[in-house]
Order: structure tokens, then sequence, then C-alpha cells
């Protein structure tokens, strides 16, 4: 019998498959489907201190093997969240799950982390913290906390205070020196890297002339980015003692070991969850049998191992 | 089998196919043989994957009963071009199940139906629903010219009050479905068509009624807020709390 657990920063997951925030929803869509209990974790939908409608549709544009998104952080907001969601996520998923939180300045990422921490059944709900500074669908915030290294470690050290759960920060690719950013975060107290976001991107429709996303541009994601990610996470896992979680056009359990072997303790499941909503079940049961393949008997001896 | 739009659960499952014609220009109607358990309601849709594109394509069910599904599409794109090339035996993984749907039980004793070129198929299913139900719908169907006409015999067959209006007058009335509706006598209406469409029937519409929405979508089963919308009783997904909502709560 093959061993497919992981651990990712002191706590044990089941197996290293983790549906990726704003894929996945609070979870219930896919509860419908399957006991979500059968994954290792799941980030919830980026969260701001605010309720969001995002950006305009269109939303969605399609991509050779991915697509583009430009939500633009839609959500609740952190108080309906610990009100509303939580309490419906708790009926159908009993794992620590994973709080992604969004901002748009370093008082927002702090008050919303504050906030969470604040309720007691959120805190026993919330395993990590995993704080985007890569989002590139919103002005004044998001991505541009994740593309200088002074202002990620500015964040990291900010929300450090107002938590001792793990800390993830979840990086941009959009950047000329992943690494750079990754110890930034890493020296301000962070205990773990989620990467990557999307891709900035953009789809023109020839009938209009003009973009097919209303926001212009978005995150391209899916299949088709699984290279850049996985160079990036390889990149990353050499420039930081803290744990990696790896995420980008992972389809496959295949690409789970993949990912994992070029740093990742955990792997997250993104754009596969919206064309295949069982992707993240089927990769699970998918992994003992491709690990027999390659003579792998236990996972979480594989993270690093292509270097 | 019900028709009530009772708990709705998706289903992902795989549909051969049984016919794949052209019925008007190019108007295609697609009969999928396979589990239509997770239909509740007419107006719900379907999301198909198909060889080649990464996002799933959604189709609204025109018709179905206990073993087939019946979807009519028109070729406006690639991944439609690609299944107007797909044969009969080939089989396709469908989402099921999709969707709130129309709620017949607001329909009173005279609805009228509204269906605008791409949005007629919908019709279809709510006009039969309707007649099952023992109302009487009355029905316009608004195309461009006659030949982008289709399923014209088959709503006719159900006994509905049937109108057509074609832009070139080339079929029926000339002009637009909203210049039969304002003759019309009617308890409630239903519609799904194009925004401008939509719009003239806002400004003429003498009752409630409901209005299916049309939006790019990721998923289609409300995970990504891909195809949010305002509505003045908050934010909602097309793909799950729509695409069907009602005329009150629309912010146009």
């Amino acid at each position: 019998m093959v061993d497919i657990k992981t651990s990712l920063c002191g706590i044990t997951l089941d197996n290293p498959v983790i549906p990726a925030s704003g894929t996945f929803g609070y979870g219930y869509e896919f509860a419908e489907l399957y006991d979500i209990n059968c994954l290792g974790s799941f980030s919830f939908k980026g969260t701001t201190l605010e309720p969001r409608f995002g950006n305009p549709t269109p939303r969605i544009a399609e991509c050779p093997d991915g697509m583009i998104n430009a939500v633009g952080l839609q959500n609740p907001g952190v108080d309906a969240v610990i009100a509303e969601e939580l309490p419906k996520l708790a009926q159908v998923f009993h794992k620590p799950v994973m709080a992604n939180v969004s901002g748009f300045s370093v008082d927002d990422y702090v008050e919303t982390v504050r906030r969470f921490e604040a309720d007691e059944a959120a805190k026993a709900q919330i395993g990590w913290f995993e704080v985007n500074i890569s989002c590139p669908n919103v002005h004044g915030g998001g991505m541009a906390f994740g593309t200088c290294p002074d202002a990620a470690a500015e964040v990291t050290a900010a929300v450090r205070k107002v938590t001792d759960k793990p800390l993830l920060i979840k990086l941009s690719p959009n950047v000329t020196d992943i690494t750079e950013i990754a110890r930034a975060c890493e020296a301000a107290g962070a205990d773990g890297i989620s990467l990557i976001n999307t891709l900035l991107g953009m789809r023109i429709n020839l009938k209009t002339g003009k973009p097919v996303i209303a926001n212009k541009m978005g995150g391209f994601s899916g299949h088709a980015i699984l290279p850049v990610a996985l160079r990036m996470v390889y990149q990353v896992y050499d420039a930081v003692k803290i744990p990696v979680v790896g995420m980008g056009g992972v389809s496959t359990a295949e690409e789970v070991i993949e990912m994992m072997m070029a740093g990742a303790s955990a792997v997250e499941i993104g754009a596969a969850n919206l064309i295949n909503p069982y992707a993240a079940k089927e990769i699970i049961e998918k992994l003992p049998e491709v690990m027999d393949k390659y003579n792998i008997k236990k996972l979480s001896d594989i993270i690093g191992g292509a270097h | 089998m019900s028709r009530r739009n009772t708990r709705r659960k998706m289903k992902q499952s795989i549909f051969e196919i049984k016919s794949n014609i052209e019925i008007a220009k190019n108007t295609f109607e697609m009969v999928l043989a396979g589990d239509t358990s997770a239909v509740t309601a007419p107006g719900q849709f379907v999301n198909i994957k198909l060889d080649g594109f990464f996002l799933r394509r959604p189709i609204s069910i025109c018709d179905w009963n206990e073993d087939t599904l019946t979807i009519i599409y028109k070729t406006v794109g690639q991944g439609t071009e690609a299944m107007a090339e797909m044969k009969p035996c080939e089989s396709l993984d469908i989402l099921t199940g999709l969707g709130n749907g129309y709620d017949i039980t607001k329909s009173g004793e005279r609805p009228v139906l509204i269906g605008g070129g791409a949005g007629v198929p919908p019709m279809y299913g709510l006009a039969k629903s309707l007649v099952a139900k023992g109302v009487k719908p009355q029905v316009i169907l608004g195309f461009n010219t006659a030949e982008e006409v289709f399923y014209k015999d088959e709503f006719e067959k159900l006994g509905a009050d049937f109108h057509i209006a074609t832009a070139d007058g080339s079929v029926g009335t000339k002009g637009f479905v909203t210049d039969v509706m304002k003759e019309l006598e009617y308890t409630y209406f239903f519609t799904c068509g194009p925004m401008p469409m939509f719009k003239a029937i806002e400004g003429i519409a003498k009752t409630s009624g409901q209005y299916s929405f049309e939006e790019r979508m990721g998923c289609g089963f409300g995970a990504c807020m891909g195809c949010s919308c305002k509505t003045k009783y908050g934010n909602k997904r097309i793909c799950k709390d729509g695409p069907v909502l009602e005329r009150e709560e629309i912010i146009w």
C-alpha cells in the first residue's frame, strides 16, 4: 500500500490535493456531487474585508488549453463569510480549510485575518491562511503587493502579527524574479509560499475587434500554464526553506507528482475543477496507481526530488 | 416524469448522439440519449465537453423525456461548429441539471411565451410542460427571416396559440415579437432571446414574467463567479441562481 499523505506547515494532509481558491467556491456546489472530505483540504473563495461584486461581464474567455478570468474577487465580505458561508461549509467539510484572503491595503489584509481569528468557529475551521498578493484582476491592490519584494514583505509581516496559524503567501508569476519575492515573504515571517496565481492575458473577439473580457485583461489559467508553474515552483523551492504549495495547470495525478518533484509539499487544483467537477476526486483516486507505476512508496519522499 | 422544479442536483454523465441535423440556417437539432434524471424544469441547460476545447459549451434544453435530451444550437463559433460536425453514435460528456429553469407555477391560465432566434428552443420544453399541466400557452417566436425559422410545426402540434414574426416579413407578421405581443391578452410571460428583444418586451409587458439570460460561463455550476449579475435581491450567478430571473428582480 502506498502512502499518499503529506504535511503542510505541521498539519498532516490525507493527500496533497487542494482545490484552489476561486475554483471551488465554499465547497458546497461540489459537495452535491461527491463527499469532499476526500480532499487534502481546499482553499475557499478569496475573501476581502468588504463585500465585492467584482468586474463587469464578460469575465471569462476561452484559450487554447486554458481560460482567462477577470472575476475581480467577487465575494460577500469577511463578515458574511463567517456568518453564512463557513457554517454551511462546516456541514460538508470536516478538515482544516485554507482561508484565502485578499485586500487593497495592508490594513485590509490584517483586518480580514483578524476577524477570522476573532470568531471561535471560524478559527477552529481554518487550518492555514493563504494571503493572495497576486490577483491580477483588481486595481489598487492585489497583484501590486505581489510584484514588489518590500510590499510583499510588509503585508506578510503585518498579517503575521495577527495570527499564529500557518501563513502562506500566494505569489504572482507576473514578475521578473519570483525568488526575490518569495525570499522577502520568508524573511517577513511567512510559513509557506503558494504559487502560481494566474498569468496576465488577453483575447480579442474578431467580430467586435475588441477584447473579449470587459476588464480587457484577465488571469490566464488552465493546463497550458503547467510548465511555467513547474519552473517557478522549482525555482522557489531552491530559494526558500519554508514549504511550497504548487499550482498552475495541474489536471492529472501524474502532474501532481511532477509538481511535488519540483518542490511542492501540496498541490492545488484550479481551472481543472471548472471543466470537470470531479477532477480533484479523480486525481486523488488515481494517485496510488501512478505511484505504483513509478515505484513511489511514500509521496512525501519525492518532494523536491527533481533538484 | 416530474417537471416540477424541485431540489436541483447536477449530474455528469455520458450521452450518445442519436441525431444531429441542420433544421434551419446554421441551426442544428441534436438528440442525445442518456441519463436525464437531473433535468427538473424547462429552461435549464446542459454544459457539454468538446474534444479540443477547454471550456464546456452551455446549451439550453429544448425538450427531454426519461432517456433523451433535445438541444438546438446555432453555429456561432468554433465550438458549435465542431458540434455541427458530430455524427450519431458519437458520445459526449455532459453536465445536466444546471440552472433554475422556469417556474411554471406562476403562469396563470393564459401565459405568453416569447422566443427570439437562439432563444426559441427552451420555449418548446416550456410550452410542453405548461400543456401537460393543462395550461394552454400562447407562443410568439421571432426570427430575422424565413430560412432561420425552426420548430414551427412542433409548436403548432402542441396546440398552443401560435404566432410568428420575422423582421423581413417572409413568414408571419412583419416586424418584431413585441408587435404581436402588444395585441395579446395574457396572464404572465416567459421569454428567452437577445437583449434588445428583452428591452423591447420590458417596455410593453403588462404582467409579471420571467426572462432567461445568457452569459459567458466558466464552469456552469456556480463555482467560478464568471457569470454574475446584480439584481434587486443581491448578486446572482446566471448559471446557478439563473438563467431565469423574475421581472421584479432585474436591474436593466
